[in-house]
């Protein structure tokens, strides 16, 4: 494999992470715009724990996973009072609030950004991303999962029912973050340098793009929509300063023509799925 | 000096207000956080600024570009909202924040994606009352700002138009039952909008004599913490969070430098959602509705 090739395969690989921790929160129902944010503090927790600490990777990546979950869980509480649009802005002031923070932290370089020590091979990261894709899929065949979607739907019916709502939309958005968390350490570690800007709000918004995109309606919709949208940009480069106007139109017609995404459920029945009478 | 402070963020506050005041009418009539409009506020400063390069006259210019934003603004109607204005409420905002890239990247492909220096149109001219200085270009923004917002209010609150936006905003389904034609009215709220938003744009650039591709991101999503602060779908509430947002970024400025300025809007931002979701001035929202 080309370099090249491997560059697009590992930035397929940090994509699909993060899709997965956008969906897994907008499985609940949440949309989380600030997902970048909780990138960040994986990737500069377990940088720290790398370079100043001299931790082995091993223990300052899942660190750096944990450290957002922990974040996550403690601001999930008063940020979940809020609801549709108003829980979108809440997740997207505090995404530019972290990212705000950390351009300002002197012990982790401030805006001059912050070069890590150890370095994560490519095909750790596909490998990683692959396990993310894996859970997924296990917990959607759980009764976690169904318990999201009945979140979704019907948040009040689901109470009535007996499932404590509020516990599992802590945990959706918790764990989301925790993969967030998770692609952001493994972003730092292979790219041995990370920067506050990175994580900009539009990170944020192309990881949701990616999701809706794909289409939410199944567990590998995210995958198809960080694949295809990845890919895309890459097959675009010839036209060079063109290719991201070409994205742009391209995701205000795919909205348009197919706002359910591409992959639905009922695409994955014809296409000779297995039957998924239960879920429907 | 404070007083000086103060004064300097209410100037920006006024900008900040009319692009409050444009996302709000789009949220408080339609229901539709409409992300396209950081990429309008910045289309008014840039075309403003490129036609003035190619020899037009200022009026002609500002002209021009407030057409042409209202313009992309009907785009974003037929393209974004009408399609999908029964889905579900991140379908219309993913694709309105399509047309925010598209437009960066057009901007970016025929521009440039340097910062742009606009011409000083307005004589540097400093009003000084007593120790304050007022800079007219920051002052007739600023008038003008206020003017067009007051008379938005009074529009919306007497005549037979605002009447029926505003029957639009209470129910939309009983609108259209009581014979409000939609069809017709919608696209007024997507104008209105679009020129509120981009005069902010050109004012901005008339003010700090600058204009970016990415004016709109950091100055349009401030906007939309104005709105939110004043309380969604609420003009007085625009005002109010308009003035706020401009006076909380530049004092915390003058206390504690420009690098925390995110920290602390973004921050006070998140705190309203927590406390007060409706905002200051909003009415309490329906969960329904959401």
């Amino acid at each position: 494999m080309s370099g090249y090739q491997t560059g697009v395969l590992v930035f397929l690989a940090f994509n699909v992470i993060a899709a997965y921790s956008v969906y897994l929160p907008m499985a609940a129902g949440q949309l989380n715009l600030g997902i970048a944010g909780f990138m960040a503090i994986g990737a500069y927790t377990s940088a720290y724990l790398s370079n100043e600490l001299g931790w082995s990777m091993l223990a300052s990546v899942p660190a750096g996973a944990l450290a957002s979950c922990l974040l996550a869980t403690v601001v999930a509480v008063p940020v979940l009072r809020t609801h549709g649009i108003y829980l979108a802005l809440a997740t997207f002031a505090l995404g530019q609030i972290i990212a705000a923070v950390f351009l300002n932290l002197e012990v982790v370089g401030a805006a001059a950004g912050y070069p890590v020590s150890e370095y994560v091979s490519p095909m750790v990261v596909v490998a990683c991303a692959a396990g993310v894709v894996l859970l997924m899929v296990f917990l959607s065949r759980t009764r976690y999962g169904l318990y999201l979607t009945a979140i979704k739907n019907d948040a009040t019916v689901t109470d009535l029912m007996g499932v404590n709502v509020r516990g599992m939309q802590i945990s959706a958005f918790a764990i989301g973050a925790m993969v967030a968390g998770f692609g952001g350490a493994l972003y730092g570690h292979h790219y041995s340098f990370i920067e506050a800007q990175h994580f900009n709000v539009l990170l944020s918004v192309f990881t949701v793009l990616y999701v809706l995109l794909g289409g939410t309606q199944t567990v590998l919709g995210p995958l198809v929509g960080a694949v295809f949208f990845t890919l895309l940009p890459e097959a675009l480069r010839a036209s060079d300063q063109w290719r991201y106007v070409i994205f742009a139109a391209l995701i205000i017609l795919m909205m348009l023509l197919r706002p359910q995404g591409l992959l639905t459920a009922s695409l994955l029945r014809s296409l000779g799925g297995r039957k998924q009478g239960v879920q429907q | 000096m404070i007083w000086q402070q103060l004064i300097n963020g209410l100037m920006l506050g006024g900008i900040y207000v009319l692009i409050a005041v444009s996302f709000t009418l789009a949220i408080g009539i339609l229901n539709f956080l409409n992300f396209s409009l950081p990429g309008l506020f910045m289309l008014g400063g840039v075309l403003t600024w490129a036609l003035l390069g190619a020899g037009w006259h200022w009026s002609l210019a500002m002209l021009a570009a407030l057409l042409a934003a209202a313009a992309v603004s009907l785009l974003v109607e037929q393209l974004s909202y009408k399609p999908m204005r029964n889905a579900d409420p991140e379908l219309p905002l993913v694709s309105s924040l399509g047309f925010l890239v598209l437009m960066e990247n057009l901007v970016i492909v025929k521009w440039g994606s340097d910062q742009q220096s606009f011409p000083a149109l307005i004589p540097d001219f400093n009003l000084r009352f007593g120790g304050l200085i007022i800079g007219t270009a920051q002052l007739i923004s600023f008038l003008i700002a206020v003017g067009v917002v007051l008379w938005l209010s009074w529009f919306l609150k007497t005549t037979n138009t605002g009447r029926r936006l505003r029957a639009i905003a209470e129910n939309r389904d009983t609108a259209e039952i009581l014979g409000i034609n939609l069809a017709r009215l919608v696209p007024c709220v997507f104008v209105f909008s679009a020129v509120f938003t981009a005069l902010g744009g050109i004012l901005f650039a008339l003010n700090y004599l600058q204009v970016s591709p990415f004016m709109g991101e950091n100055i349009g999503f401030k906007g939309v913490a104005a709105m939110i602060v004043g309380g969604m779908g609420s003009i007085w509430g625009a005002i109010v969070g308009g003035l706020l947002i401009g006076l909380v970024e530049v004092l915390s400025i003058y206390f504690f430098g420009a690098d925390v300025v995110n920290i602390l809007v973004y921050g006070f931002l998140l705190l309203v959602l927590i406390v007060r979701p409706a905002g200051l001035l909003g009415r309490p929202i329906s969960r329904e509705k959401l």
